[in-house]
């Protein structure tokens, strides 16, 4: 596959991922503040929340098996988690985050929980798509080409 | 992108999620400023040389009750805070910065996910000069500037006004404010003496705030507030 061929897979994977609502027009920020200087950055930030994901999940989980679960530490993680995928753009995650919030609010378990399977989906599904993304960079800038300026009418 | 001019002004960026430090960190850098990034108030505090006396914050047992003071020979030009952090919260790093004398003349920006004016007209009250809501982005950061003019150029008559209004506690003020522009040169016992004074006054100072507010308003201050209101009321209706 050429560089042009792989542009073109990159441009129509990118753009299934805002038709579809995994992500949101702070992606395309953070793809603005990727330069000559700084060809990391989008990487690097996806890498820190995928590792800050992880972290909050888990937390998450062992809050909701607890006998009487602590809905404002329920509530904290979730708002870490909210603002977390609102800074990568993750708008999936983000939206089931603020579903969630509400039934903290309301304290209920089951909703709660179910919520958390939610968010744990959303979150993996994104996880996927931005890892399978970044690949098909990789493979762009190894054959020499650049990442294409996404323009989406935001 | 950003001009050479504003390569020489200072913002430190203090926020407790790694993620968004990183963001607010490039944000900044290409808008052509120099960062520093720190994951705490107390830490924000430590860096601008503002002792913190606060015995209920966990945190503060780690702290020396010196500090070696490194950081008095650099110049910060604003500061920009998360509002919501564990501990001392932006609320509060703001509070603590306007209430040094010191310290009171850095602009300071809160940044926070939540849109809840109650939360925005308390940090404008307090002195903040701006509110971002967040993520924040490149367009934001235009809003910065004229805060970095402001305070690079002092008026020096601003600053008598001051004084006289504030005569009830000059002399708590008199000690930090001559620390402020200590050379680096100056010896540690000087500042230890007057890291000590600084906690002495600690609550003296927090317990005439009131008054200093009150002094502020009848002079009718209190246009400050209503100019950075009026602006935020234009940013509301964007978002």
């Amino acid at each position: 596959m050429d560089v042009g061929q792989m542009r073109r897979q990159w441009m129509d994977y990118i753009k299934s991922m805002f038709e579809e609502r995994f992500l949101d027009g702070q992606f395309l920020q953070l793809q603005q503040l990727q330069d000559e200087n700084n060809p990391e950055f989008v990487f690097e930030v996806v890498s820190l929340f995928f590792d800050d994901s992880e972290r909050i999940l888990k937390d998450l989980s062992f809050a909701l098996e607890q006998q009487s679960v602590d809905f404002k530490k329920v509530d904290a993680h979730v708002h870490q988690f909210k603002g977390s995928s609102a800074s990568i753009g993750a708008q999936g995650v983000k939206n089931a985050c603020i579903a969630f919030r509400n039934f903290c609010e309301e304290q209920n378990i089951d909703a709660c929980r179910r919520c958390l399977l939610q968010v744990k989906q959303e979150y993996f599904v994104v996880k996927n798509k931005l890892e399978t993304l970044l690949r098909l960079e990789q493979q762009i800038v190894a054959a020499g080409g650049s990442i294409p300026i996404m323009e989406l009418g935001f | 992108m950003g001009m050479a001019a504003e390569s020489q002004f200072h913002v430190l960026a203090v926020d407790d999620s790694i993620i968004d430090r990183k963001l607010i960190e490039r944000l900044l850098k290409t808008s052509s400023y120099q960062v520093t990034t720190v994951d705490s108030g107390s830490k924000a505090l430590e860096f601008l040389g503002l002792c913190e006396n606060d015995q209920n914050h966990h945190t503060s047992t780690n702290i020396p009750s010196v500090f070696p003071n490194n950081h008095q020979d650099v110049e910060v030009n604003l500061v920009i805070t998360d509002y919501c952090m564990p501990g001392m919260t932006g609320y509060d790093l703001l509070k603590k910065i306007k209430e040094s004398s010191s310290l009171r003349n850095i602009p300071v920006v809160i940044m926070s996910s939540e849109n809840v004016p109650s939360r925005i007209n308390r940090c404008l009250e307090e002195g903040a000069e701006e509110f971002f809501l967040k993520p924040v982005r490149l367009s934001d950061l235009s809003r910065l500037k004229p805060h970095m003019k402001k305070n690079k150029v002092k008026d020096p008559r601003n600053e008598t006004e001051e004084k006289i209004e504030n005569s009830e506690i000059l002399l708590q003020q008199e000690a930090p404010k001559s620390q402020y522009s200590h050379s680096e040169s100056e010896s540690q016992s000087q500042l230890q003496a007057h890291s000590t004074i600084d906690q002495q006054q600690q609550p003296l100072q927090q317990n005439n705030n009131n008054n200093k507010r009150k002094s502020m308003e009848q002079q009718g201050l209190s246009s400050e507030t209503d100019r950075t209101r009026q602006r935020y009321s234009g940013i509301a209706t964007v978002v």
